[in-house]
Parts: C-alpha cells; structure tokens; sequence
C-alpha cells in the first residue's frame, strides 16, 4: 500500500464524516427531508472495501449510502443536491437520501426495504458471470438484513453459481432500535456463511486497513472465480438509526466506550506513527475537506429543482 | 404463417430471444424437468446449462438476481412457475423492479422480462388457482402483459424483449395447447395496444387472457340471436389503451367487462371506473361487470365452475343489458 493509498484513505473517511455533520446540520434546516441515516463512525467500512475495488466493479447498499457513494467516486456536490431534492442530484432528485444511483462509478443503489439490496447485488454477480467479464459485485447490508428471507436465497444462490460476488455486513450492533442479541440466535452473523459453504471473516470494521485486507482477499478470490464470500466487521454508528432517533434503546456510557474506536482518529495516529504524514498535513487535508463541504451545500442550493414533466418521464424508460 | 400451439409461438419467441448471446432463461426446473408446462423442453440439450438455468426454490432472489444481471448489462428472462409464488418475489418486483429506473432518476434501466402462468379451472386449489396479475398491473413503473392468442404471445414477448422497462408477462395454462395463427418472423405486437377481436354494434365485451376466448365464444351465441357483440383484447393490462376502448363505448354505448380474476382483486373496477369517467354520457346502462367469485377456489369442482366465468354466464349478461334496453325505451 503506498502512501497516495493511505492518504487517500484518510481523505475520504474525513470527507465521510464532514458531508455527514454537515448533511445531519442541513437537515435540521429543513433542506433535506424525509428520513435520513448518517454514516458517522462506520467510515472504514466503506473506505477499506471500496478501496478494494477496480473503478469498474459494481456496488449495492443499503440506505444508510452516503458514505458509499462518496467512497465510490460520486460527486460531492452531486449527492448533496440529491439530499435536497434538486434536478442536479445523483438520482435526479427522485430518489433522496436513501436511493443514491450513480452509473458512471457502478454504485448501483441505495435501497429502503432492507436486505434488498442483497438480492440484486447476487445479481450482478450473475450478470457478470454471464457477460464473463473479470469484474466483483460488493454488496452492503447490515446486522438486520441477515435474518431476512432473500439474505439466505442470496448467499445459496451465489454459492451454488460460484458468483463474483462479496457480501459484506456492516454490523453496527443495532438494527434500527433493537441489538443484536435479542433478533438474531446465532449473534456472530459470519457463521451463517457456513451453512452456504461460504468462507468468512468477522473483522475490526473500525480499522480501515483491517477493512481493506479483508475484502481485497474476498475480491481476489471473486473476480478469479472462487465465488463468494461473507465479511462481517463490526463498526458502531455513533448517532442514532435516522434523524428521528432518540437512541433510547443504548446507554451513552456504550456509546462513550466506542468514541477512543474512531476510525479516523485510529488511522490518523497510525499515519503520524507510522510517518506516513504530520499532523499539519492532515489539518490541512482537514481544511480542503471543509471546503469541499461547503461547496457541495453551495451547489445543492443554488440547484434547480426537478419538474413535474420529469417526475412523469421517469416512470418508464424511452 | 402457421398454425401452430401458444405454447410452441412462446417457445419461438424465446428462440428468437436466445439469438442474443447475452440473454439466458431462468427459474425452477426449466431445465432438466423440461418446464412445468413443457414450455422449455429441450432447451436445456439446446443451449447447455449456462443459458438454462434451473434454480433453487427462491422466487425473491429469482427475481432480483434477473434485476442485477439487467444491471451488469445480461439480458435474463426470468420464469416464476405460477403466478401463485411470485408473492414470495412482490417486494423484488413492486418495491425494486418497478421503481429503480424512477428512483435513479431515469439512470438505470431494467429490461427485465418476468413470465409466469395464471389461471384457475382445473381443482388446484386456493393456493393455485388465482388469477394475481391485476395486481402487478396497479404498479407504475411496470408493464404487465396478458396474451390471449398464439400470435400474441409471441409478439408481445418479442415486444418486451425490446422494451427497457420491467415486463411482467401473464401467460395462461389454459392457452398453451391453443392453437392460432402466427408469422413464422418475428412480428412484434406492440405493448400497451388492445385489439377489436371481433367488430360488433349492440354491446363491448372487454376482456383479456382466457376470458377473450369465452367472449369470442359468448359473441357466437349473441349472433344466433341477433345481438352483436364487440370482442376486444386487452392484451397489455398496463398501461391500459383507454383510446381504443372509449372509441367502442362511442359506437356500442354498452359495456360488459369480462375478467376470469375474482371479483375485486384484478383491474376490472378500475378499467370501468376509467371508462365511466370518460364516457358516462356514451353509456346507455351502467356497465356490467361479470368475473370470478369474490372467494378463494375451493377444490369441489362443481363449486370451482360456478365461482369461474363461462360462455353462457356472459352470454346471458349481454341479453339481459339489451332486454333491458326494451323494458327502458316502454
């Protein structure tokens, strides 16, 4: 890993979090409605897989995607218009926080409905497999998706195809409102791979290099034709489900456990540590972040929004 | 032209589709049980495991791994084995298929063709026996075809095969040993188009699917009494060709909508409602509505033909519309 790589890692959790604050401040201004999930503390999952990958290789996620997309390549500005509703978003204005499609770097959505994702993200695997193109499917859920119906048809299926696919769950402990060890009778969710003969790793989701390995070992293994595999890396959402949350359902003493687990503060002391960069370079990578930042909120209220011609249009394609 | 079964023009259709190295069938035993209704047979032996793919009982991931694969640029048509299971796959195909290419802004396309089987007749009971497709037809986002005759099943699949969007398509397993006339080429049948199967003065039968055959036939009799009857066939449940349909209310002034979907869980109050909207003032009497019982199929096969409409019960519906007329105008 070069140093470019390792900065360009901590660049893009800082870019992760500062988009979130900002879009979580936003919100409460009533620029962005409906439901939004924010990504604060889970930025090395993103970060470290998506790294992983080849520009060309596809995504699926889940609705708590902003940091998906950002580590995907999506324009900053881009997905802050979407989080507005403009005509100039990722989705036209027509998906919102939780629908983000960006084509051009294969980030296939965003989705509601949980474990949905899983399903089409096996079938890009399959499409790929058809098309026979040297190319990965990395597909996003989390820790409550994993006793739905279509995660366990999804993980057979593409076991039984060997399909280029990674399976990756981000095991933030808490599904919307209820902890892991009250929904699920077997808590440690990588050993549900087995039942599929599908290897799999439970791994430190908050230590990006920890991230990278793992899936770049899952992505090897798809993309030459060794089918799928399963990573659970447990990561901790450090503000609530959505915006509406009151977090009733954790203790802040937990919460306090997990704040010296940052990701970011964990990868900025390994970088000083390990001389990679000083502390003033990354303050200064800090800064051109926050600029970026404000120019995303610029571009999204400056942004026109769409019509009720294009809201028709997109019914059906041409 | 030929003459030859809706389930042979469905198999040339599929041919024809095959001709595209990216597209590929699959679903449960189309392979190597050769389809449940033998549509696939042989085609396994033909293009070899990688293009015949038999899956696992898993309706939702059928469904949705066809929605990536469309994604990752392959063409898959998918098959459900009745239109009883694709319940297991509604999220796939009303919460995904239908709304990505809208909720992407119009960036992602899903030319995913989705066929299965409907009907009811033959004591499969409840649980096999429905006729679901109107509720796939109440999705924007989607289009739902229903071919009633050999040359349609062929057109309109060739049609959706073309199309970017979702298409669900209806077959039914009572149509398959019909036989029709079809172009040996392959002639497209336009999606969202219905068809005057039968012109007529005195009264419009609407339908679609197997009910058009009962109607032809119910037409049949209307004639030995001098009661002429317009057929028409749906064809393409959404997006409906209300056009055609009001120019028939202009000319007949009376309506029978024919549906084989119990009462109520299909499209058929929606199409009347429509037509009432737009033609109220062309309507001599209320439109009638003739379709199957309001009750899941009981397995007695006696009760089973009773809850399902025939010729004689359309039939019937359409003489006592025009003697209504003549009890009116005294």
């Amino acid at each position: 890993m070069d140093r470019d790589q390792r900065l360009r890692f901590y660049q893009q959790m800082v870019l992760i979090r500062k988009f979130e604050d900002k879009a979580g401040e936003q919100y409460g201004r009533g620029k962005i409605g409906g439901f939004l999930h924010l990504y604060i503390g889970e930025e090395a999952c993103a970060v470290g897989a998506i790294n992983a990958l080849r520009d060309d290789d596809y995504v699926t996620t889940h609705y708590r995607d902003h940091g998906h997309a950002l580590a995907k390549g999506c324009s900053p500005n881009a997905v802050m218009a979407e989080l507005y509703g403009k005509a100039t978003g990722v989705s036209g204005g027509m998906g919102g926080s939780m629908h983000l499609f960006c084509t051009k770097h294969r980030l296939m959505g965003g989705y509601a409905i949980v474990g949905g994702g899983i399903p089409i993200g096996t079938g890009i695997g399959l499409g790929i497999q058809q098309l026979h193109e040297p190319l990965v499917s990395l597909t996003f859920f989390g820790d409550g998706a994993v006793n739905e119906g279509e995660f366990h048809e999804s993980l057979n299926l593409a076991s039984l195809w060997k399909l280029p696919v990674v399976f990756f769950c981000e095991n933030n402990l808490y599904a919307m409102g209820t902890a892991l060890n009250k929904s699920s009778a077997v808590p440690e969710i990588y050993k549900r791979a087995e039942a599929y003969a599908i290897p799999s790793h439970q791994i430190d989701g908050m230590d990006v290099d920890a991230v990278y390995r793992a899936t770049l070992e899952a992505v090897d293994r798809a993309r030459s034709g060794g089918g799928p595999t399963l990573i659970e890396a447990i990561t901790y959402r450090y503000k609530g489900h959505s915006m509406a949350d009151a977090v009733q359902y954790r203790t802040r003493q937990e919460e306090e456990q997990w704040r010296p687990r940052d990701p970011i503060t964990l990868f900025r002391e390994r970088l000083i540590s390990e001389s990679v960069a000083t502390d003033e370079e990354l303050d200064q990578m800090d800064r051109e972040v926050d600029a970026i930042v404000a120019d995303s909120v610029k571009f999204a209220d400056d942004s026109p929004a769409p019509t009720l011609e294009d809201m028709y249009r997109d019914v059906y394609a041409a | 032209m030929a003459v030859i079964t809706y389930r042979e023009a469905i198999r040339q259709a599929l041919r024809e589709m095959l001709k595209d190295p990216k597209a590929f069938l699959m679903g449960e035993d189309i392979g190597a049980y050769g389809g449940a209704f033998a549509v696939t047979k042989g085609f396994l032996e033909e293009y070899g495991e990688e293009r015949i793919r038999d899956t696992p009982i898993s309706e939702s991931v059928i469904i949705g791994a066809g929605i990536g694969a469309v994604m990752a640029g392959a063409r898959p048509i998918v098959e459900i084995m009745t239109i009883n299971f694709t319940l297991f796959a509604f999220d796939m195909i009303i919460n995904h298929a239908a709304k990505i290419h809208f909720m992407s802004g119009g960036r992602v396309n899903i030319p995913l063709i989705m066929r299965t089987v409907t009907g009811s007749g033959r004591q499969l009971g409840a649980q096999h026996s429905q006729n679901i497709e109107g509720h796939y037809a109440m999705v924007p986002g989607l289009k739902v075809v229903a071919p009633a005759t050999a040359a349609d099943a062929k057109g309109l699949l060739l049609s959706a095969y073309d199309d970017n969007n979702p298409v669900f398509v209806a077959e039914h397993f009572d149509l398959y040993s019909q036989k029709g006339e079809v172009p040996d080429e392959p002639v497209r049948v336009p999606i969202g188009k219905a068809a005057v199967l039968r012109e007529g003065r005195d009264v419009t039968l609407i339908s679609y699917s197997r009910m058009t055959m009962i109607c032809q036939q119910a037409a049949d009799l209307l004639a030995e009494r001098q009661i002429s009857a317009e057929v028409i066939d749906l064809r393409t449940l959404r997006p409906l060709d209300m056009e055609l349909l009001l120019a028939s209310v202009e000319k007949t002034h009376r309506v029978i909508l024919v549906e084989e979907a119990a009462k109520g869980t299909s499209i058929g109050g929606d199409i009347i409602s429509e037509i009432q909207e737009s033609a109220f003032y062309d309507l001599e009497q209320p439109i009638r509505w003739v379709a199957g019982a309001p009750v899941p199929m009981p397995y007695n096969r006696t009760l089973e033909q009773l809850a399902i409409p025939n010729t004689e019960v359309v039939a019937d519906a359409a003489v006592e519309m025009l003697a209504g007329r003549r009890r009116r105008a005294a």
